[in-house]
């Protein structure tokens, strides 16, 4: 190793650390691979650099997410505040910054727009007694900080579109068709405006802070292990591609339990009528064919506002899985329930909006709009008594929050005496299962009831519970 | 050692016709440096393939290509016996003795190597192409383990070959199965997306010679926005290369209206997405 990489191969393994704080799994022979591949790229090219790191050390696009924004703390871009302005602490004109980003944006020049980023979160993004002012470097107090939220407050980059798009259609003047298309990019351009604004503001963070502490707390988790209730949209949409990986690793999974759970016991009187050719002795046992199990499957799903995310997920979760079981029928419930199979299996052409489709074309609420479970499962008990069999085995989704009203646990008795197995699924951590309206511990008194807060707990969880 | 920097390997590659970008050049380079097969995922045709044909063209190497599909195994991935010669051969020879047929009947002569032992035998240079290993069964990717790791096969009979030479490997993936984390560790792992706008209108150039440059670029455009949008399937380099075909096929010389509406389904290939895309590009009534 040369004199360069000793101090490279600590921040290596910091780099390595902090990944697998955040569940990637990293072998030392990857740390290995990655450092040879430092050595072979040299230091002179960042992107390199992250791309060739990458490489050695990820083993799925999906942890990408994670990877890059770490990366970035740990090999950062520059230090302290951009050299354009010659040190933080002079105010920033708002409105010439405002031109330039239009012009970066017309242009499309990321680049520059990486630059303009430096430069907005360090006019504009400090708060606090001025941090680092006149460049000494993280010896002032330690209230202060950067942030990109109030950067982007006062910028407001979004409010350039018309004029930058007005700019480029002046330019170009005749009614081509790819105008229509124009203003979207633009968008998209802003957005990663945006993006580039929260990576300098963490990387300042980070700089004052210590890159381990930001490492670990402001880098979004990767999608399999974001909670439900707190997915927002764009990780939905990545939850969602997580899903279809998901259910053919489940179906793989329940295939090969099934082929061994083919081979049964002897059978006794098959095995003796077979040795009646060798004299009595049993040459060849015969195995009693096991009938193939056929398990139902039956869902309850709260789709109440407040687990929306949960629910949408787990209805897609449920149409991966529908072609695995014989059977499988979803009902939805806010303060009452309603049948959904059908709108599941006619939905695949669009997940999108199932979630929306299910609210508005099953009737799931009485006269009021929020979640009843003591209701619901009554009237469950009552209606669709019929769905629950010997043979099928109940998952209830939902955080049993009962907004004040009476759980009625005899009617989840009810359910649970004619169902083979009741499970319970709540997206909430166990820690509140206690808390305010929460009738969660009162219900797992008499079921089985897990903590499912991501789609890793998730899988997990089906897998081992599902009937084979 | 095939290239001698990064940058070496973006100018070979493009004098072969493959325009790399940053994350592709370096892999590269570096699973050449350190010998290690590179993993390469993406959505279909992204030119995953392409880019182990363009290495073997630029090291000037020979393509040894494994096909991977449901059911390919042991005999079609590494060697097999030639059992038609071994029993001519049997047959030919009468009057010797066991021992003298049974040493000859196993040796070189009677081996038909595959993809796997071809690409580790003999000392000239070899590209190694595993073409969509999701697709072969969990049993082959045991088999891959061995050759990769080591870069040798044992053949019982023959003892172990090991390479002299470590053939390129690019292993190709589409993720329709999960692979094993035993092969993921064994390989470095490349993911091709979508290239940028920039990359894309060069490759369209580059591949559709003859197309007007403002052509180029409202195509790639029109296809960036698709991509945005939710679509089944959204389109791919390879789409956009045939959408520009198909424009110049046509005589068009610039994208408007109608002209869109009616090679949408060059580009998209589900009725759904056509219609969806349709609506969102404000067409009227496909």
């Amino acid at each position: 190793m040369t004199a360069v990489s000793a101090g490279i191969t600590e921040r290596l393994t910091a780099l390595v650390q902090a990944l697998r704080s955040h569940g990637i799994r990293i072998g030392t022979g990857e740390t290995v691979d990655a450092g040879a591949a430092v050595e072979a790229l040299g230091l002179a090219d960042r992107e390199r650099l992250r791309e060739g790191l990458a490489s050695a050390l990820l083993h799925s696009e999906g942890q990408r997410p994670v990877f890059d924004p770490v990366f970035d703390l740990y090999f950062p871009r520059g230090v302290g505040a951009p050299e354009v302005l010659g040190g933080s602490g002079k105010d920033i004109d708002r409105d010439d910054l405002r031109d330039r980003l239009a012009a970066a944006l017309a242009a499309n020049d990321q680049a520059l727009l990486v630059q303009l980023a430096a430069e907005a979160v360090d006019g504009m993004g400090g708060y606090g007694t001025r941090p680092g002012a006149g460049g000494e470097g993280g010896g002032s107090g330690g209230s202060d900080g950067w942030s990109s939220h109030q950067t982007l407050s006062r910028l407001r980059p979004e409010t350039l579109l018309a004029r930058v798009l007005a700019g480029i259609r002046q330019g170009t003047a005749e009614g081509d068709f790819t105008d229509r298309l124009t203003a979207d990019e633009i968008r998209r351009r802003i957005e990663t405006f945006r993006d580039a604004v929260r990576d300098e503001a963490r990387r300042r963070v980070a700089e004052r802070r210590g890159a381990e502490v930001i490492a670990r707390r402001a880098v979004a988790p990767t999608a399999d292990r974001v909670d439900f209730l707190i997915a927002g949209r764009a990780q939905l949409d990545e939850l969602r591609r997580t899903v279809q990986p998901l259910a053919r690793k489940l179906a793989t999974r329940l295939a090969a339990r099934r082929r061994r759970a083919a081979r049964g016991r002897i059978d006794l009187r098959r095995t003796l009528r077979g040795s009646l050719s060798t004299g009595g002795i049993p040459m060849r046992p015969v195995l009693r064919r096991r009938r193939p199990a056929r398990p139902e499957l039956v869902l309850l799903c709260d789709v109440s506002g407040s687990v929306a995310g949960f629910a949408n997920f787990t209805m897609l979760l449920v149409q991966a899985l529908h072609d695995q079981f014989s059977k499988v029928r979803v009902f939805a419930f806010v303060n009452r329930v309603d049948e959904v199979t059908d709108l599941i299996a006619r939905g695949t052409a669009d997940p999108e909006g199932l979630g929306s489709r299910i609210i508005s074309g099953a009737a799931v609420t009485g006269y009021h709009g929020s979640s009843d479970y003591g209701s619901s499962l009554g009237e469950f008990a009552e209606r669709y008594a019929e769905a629950v069999t010997a043979r099928s085995t109940v998952f209830v989704l939902g955080d049993a929050r009962t907004n004040m009203s009476d759980p009625n646990v005899p009617a989840l008795r009810t359910i649970a005496s004619r169902a083979r197995k009741v499970y319970w699924l709540n997206p909430e951590r166990r820690a509140q299962w206690q808390t305010g309206d929460s009738a969660a511990s009162t219900y797992a008194e008499y079921v089985e009831m897990h903590e499912c807060r991501n789609a890793r707990q998730l899988s997990a969880l089906i897998g081992r519970l599902l009937p084979v | 050692m095939l290239f001698t920097s990064v940058d070496d390997v973006a100018t070979r590659l493009a004098e072969t016709g493959y325009l790399a970008s940053t994350a592709v050049a370096t892999t590269v380079f570096l699973a050449d440096r350190l010998g290690k097969p590179l993993l390469v995922e993406g959505p279909a045709g992204v030119g995953k393939t392409e880019l182990a044909k363009a290495v073997a063209e630029v090291a000037d190497a020979r393509l040894v290509r494994l096909q991977c599909y449901e059911g390919v195994d042991e005999s079609r991935a590494l060697y097999e016996w030639n059992h038609a010669k071994q029993l001519l051969r049997i047959t030919a020879g009468r009057d010797e003795s066991w021992d003298e047929t049974r040493t000859d009947i196993f040796s070189e002569e009677f081996l038909l190597p595959r993809p796997l032992l071809t690409a580790i035998r003999g000392s000239e240079p070899k590209v190694l192409l595993i073409d969509e290993t999701d697709k072969a069964d969990v049993e082959v990717e045991g088999l891959l383990l061995e050759v990769l790791s080591d870069f040798q096969v044992t053949v019982p009979e023959l003892g172990t070959i090991t390479a002299t030479r470590r053939p390129f490997t690019v292993l190709t993936s589409n993720a329709s199965r999960e692979l094993s984390e035993a092969l993921r560790r064994r390989c470095l792992f490349l993911h091709i997306g979508f290239p940028d706008e920039e990359l894309e209108r060069r490759i369209v150039r580059l591949k559709v010679p003859g197309l007007d440059e403002a052509l180029a670029r409202s195509v790639v455009r029109v296809v960036g926005a698709l991509r945005a949008m939710d679509l089944r399937k959204v389109p791919s380099v390879a789409e956009t290369i045939d959408w520009a075909r198909t424009l110049l096929a046509l005589g068009a010389d610039c994208l408007d209206e109608d002209v869109v509406r009616s090679s949408l389904g060059v580009v998209l290939k589900h009725q759904d997405d056509v219609l969806k895309a349709a609506a969102k590009l404000d067409l009227d009534a496909v």
